[in-house]
């Protein structure tokens, strides 16, 4: 996709604008992607999220993360239930973890109530089923779900044991009654779910869910032994979703 | 050759008139969808997003699929019987995988991305290796089928190029149920498909309900054309379907063992829902006792020689060949893959008019392609049987 | 050739009907397009001639830099740095989709279906 050099000599020959020539010099996006390996450098990042239930007590915790994020990405609310498109949400353990849910674990962890979001799994399925790498890993561990390539095949959510990914089966901007101008609806006839915010990543932010938390959600470098996350899961006892079918969850519940 | 689509009796017109009104209703209800969005017109929902549709990708791969059960011993055992009923196989596999292919282009909700699939090959994903082997499959079919029936018209043998490219197209044969079966076995979470048996499965259903359908149609063209395929052919075509149905069945069998013996939870919950209700939710337990019942009486009609035998009863067996099959096949397969859904609950899905009417769309894009070439087919081997001379 | 009357006649129908456009629009100039420029600056990503040339193909770049490959920063011919986002970059100068995007893309009929999913400047108005 990147524009040759030749292409734009072409291009301005056709126009005859000679003063133009002096700038081309530069029109190498080429130049742009070598400083910007010095600014962002690919290391050996391993992003991952520990969500602490027992600090979540009020519906309020939990609405504070959902808004945070379903506001600042735009995402609908449609009120159709077995039709909604939620990136993080939440649901009962019974739920949550239906391989190892038992009748008789404790009555609070039954009442507990669990943030759920796409698990950005180390082994992803739905990024192998992707026909045409809409949906993807990136190196720093995130799936990311490119909008602009799907193509609706719904394939990934048939792959998804998780229920993290959404349909749009609505005309999305018909159930948004305010939009943030900074980011991108969607349309009818794609797939959408939790990009753990990477763009956000990228500046060096952290995502939306884990600062409207308040300490609440720890994220970080898996790989940095002095990471939050890292931290997290080595000194209390997590669980993740279905470790049953080793797609290796980045989600950690600590229970 | 061509010009013997063009001339017809008037049922013809009317018959290819009717495809094409159902084709023009299908049309309207998928062009509305992406305007209004799928959720107002169609049944399918977060925890089942694949319903009737792809049902019928696995259904019509497989009765093309069939096709290869007359095919193959025609050439590969020179079973000499087979020799009127091969083009007309080939031209069914054609028809039929195409509208495999339909099926999932109409589930695709970005339609105009769809060449994204060629332009980013992605060699991990099944779509891509489906995409390959069914437009791979219509090709080689149409290439022999039609290359075969020229050589017929003209009154030559068929070009000795066309061998290697015959022998292909049987082995192809196989690989487009198998790769569509690999598109539902490999997805973890996902109970009821994530078994090594639903590519043999795929295979004994296409077995008997393809050719079941091919009886169906070459017999219906018998009695409108009076073009006869031959007794033995039906025959011995009869006796594939009954082997490879009870092959199915017995699989079905072991599919049930493997998840009741076993006792775990999530490889019976699927079953139990199809069969007897999970969660007090029923919808399908009917349906899926009537497809057993339907398979039953095809067993029974297609084991006793004398029964097979006789055309009407063959008839009968096949339909009943068919609609069991279209019932677990064609329809429960994708209820039974989505439900219960990831967290374990029931969320029913009930298919919509405007559903039905797509893949009905779909089925008549089909039908009027094997109508067409049947039609050329059948005149040419009519106009040689009457000894008419063909200027060439 | 057989019929070759009924053929010729055929294709000359054919390509009379397939060239309508050029008929119906033959010797009516239409005015050129007049996209708005921002008022508030002069300077544009890259120069003019060059946006001209190649906004499309820039801004596929953009989209396949910042979503796929995870780059924010676009650096350009004189070293300058911008965000990659059409937005928050492009349409923070460019005001308007109907005044600058849509008076040529009508005028060449072509429908880039950006604005299916991003929001226009002028429709931020229709939520607030």
């Amino acid at each position: 996709m990147a524009i040759s050099r030749r292409d734009f000599l072409k291009v301005i020959g056709f126009t005859g604008v000679t003063s133009a020539v002096a700038t081309i010099g530069g029109v190498l996006i080429g130049r742009g992607e070598d400083i910007l390996k010095e600014i962002k450098p690919a290391s050996k990042v391993r992003w991952a999220m520990a969500i602490d239930t027992r600090q979540f007590k009020t519906d309020e915790d939990f609405q504070k993360v959902i808004e945070a994020c379903h506001k600042a990405h735009n995402v609908p609310n449609i009120p159709d239930p077995i039709r909604q498109v939620k990136w993080i949400w939440v649901d009962t353990f019974e739920k949550a973890f239906p391989t190892i849910e038992h009748e008789y674990i404790s009555e609070e962890i039954k009442k507990r109530k669990f943030l759920l979001l796409c698990n950005h799994c180390d082994n992803p399925p739905c990024v192998r089923v992707c026909p045409v790498k809409a949906t993807f890993r990136r190196p720093d561990g995130v799936v990311v779900q490119d909008m602009h390539r799907c193509i609706g095949c719904k394939f990934c959510m048939a792959a998804c044991p998780y229920g993290s990914r959404n349909y749009n089966f609505y005309p999305p901007r018909e159930f948004l009654s305010q939009v943030n101008p900074e980011y991108p609806t969607r349309t009818t006839g794609v797939v959408e779910k939790c990009i753990l915010c990477y763009e956000r990543l990228d500046e060096g932010k952290q995502p939306y869910c884990v600062e409207a938390s308040e300490g609440k959600m720890f994220f970080g470098n898996l790989n940095d032994p002095n990471s939050p996350v890292r931290k997290a899961i080595s000194e209390n006892i997590v669980i993740v979703r279905k470790p049953e079918l080793t797609t290796k969850p980045m989600v950690f519940y600590i229970i | 050759m061509f010009e013997y689509a063009l001339k017809g009796k008037p049922r013809y017109w009317i018959w290819l008139g009717f495809l094409a009104t159902l084709i023009l209703i299908a049309f309207y209800f998928w062009n509305l969808e992406h305007h209004i969005g799928a959720g107002r017109l169609l049944g399918l929902h977060r925890d089942l997003t694949w319903g009737l549709h792809i049902g019928q990708l696995a259904f019509f791969v497989g009765a093309a699929a069939g096709a290869v059960m007359i095919v193959l011993p025609y050439y590969f055992h020179n079973y000499k019987e087979f020799s009127k009923i091969t083009v007309l196989a080939e031209f069914f596999a054609v028809g039929m995988v195409l509208v495999a292919m339909l099926s999932v282009f109409v589930v695709m909700g970005q339609p105009p991305r769809v060449f994204f699939v060629l332009l980013h090959p992605t060699p991990n994903s099944i779509i891509f290796y489906d995409l390959i082997v069914l437009s791979g499959y219509l090709i080689l079919n149409l290439i022999c089928g039609w290359t075969v029936l020229h050589a017929e018209y003209k009154g030559v043998k068929y070009p000795a190029w066309l061998k290697p490219i015959i022998y292909l197209a049987i082995l192809w044969g196989p690989s487009i149920h198998i790769v569509t079966a690999f598109l539902l076995q490999g997805l973890p979470g996902r109970d009821y498909w994530l078994t090594a048996i639903m590519a043999p499965r795929f295979l004994a259903t296409a077995f008997s309900a393809g050719p079941a359908l091919l009886i169906v149609l070459a017999l219906l063209a018998k009695k409108l054309t009076g073009f006869d395929v031959g007794q033995k052919a039906i025959d011995t075509i009869a006796k594939i379907i009954t082997y490879a149905f009870i092959i199915n069945l017995l699989f079905f069998g072991f599919e049930v063992f493997t998840a009741f013996y076993s006792g775990i939870e999530h490889h019976k919950a699927p079953i139990l829902y199809l069969f007897f209700g999970y969660e007090g939710h029923t919808e399908y337990v009917g349906l899926m006792w009537l497809s057993m019942i339907l398979a039953l009486i095809a067993v029974v009609l297609l084991v006793i020689p004398p029964l097979r035998r006789n055309e009407t009863a063959l008839v009968l067996a096949c339909l009943a060949v068919i609609a069991s099959v279209w019932i677990e096949k064609g329809f429960a397969l994708m209820i039974g893959g989505f439900t219960p859904n990831p967290f374990h609950t029931v969320t029913p899905y009930i298919p919509t008019f405007p559903e039905f009417m797509i893949a009905i769309g779909t089925w008549a894009v089909g039908f009027t392609i094997v109508t067409i070439l049947w039609k050329i087919a059948i005149s040419v081997y009519q106009s040689k049987e009457k000894g008419v001379f063909i200027k060439s | 050739m057989y019929n070759s009357d009924k053929v010729i006649v055929g294709i000359i129908i054919f390509i009379l009907f397939f060239a309508m456009p050029f008929w119906l629009n033959f010797g009516k100039a239409k005015a050129l397009p007049k996209p708005e420029l921002p008022s508030d600056t002069k300077e544009c990503v890259e120069s003019r001639e060059y946006m001209r040339a190649f906004h499309m193909k820039m801004l596929l770049d953009w989209r396949d830099k910042k979503v796929r490959e995870g780059q924010v920063y676009y650096i350009n011919s004189q070293g300058k740095f911008f965000k990659m986002s059409l937005q928050n970059t492009c349409m923070k100068c460019h005001k308007s989709m109907e005044k600058f995007c849509d008076r040529c893309h009508t005028t060449i009929s072509a429908h880039p279906d950006c604005w299916r999913c991003h929001i226009a400047p002028e429709e931020v108005k229709k939520w607030q």
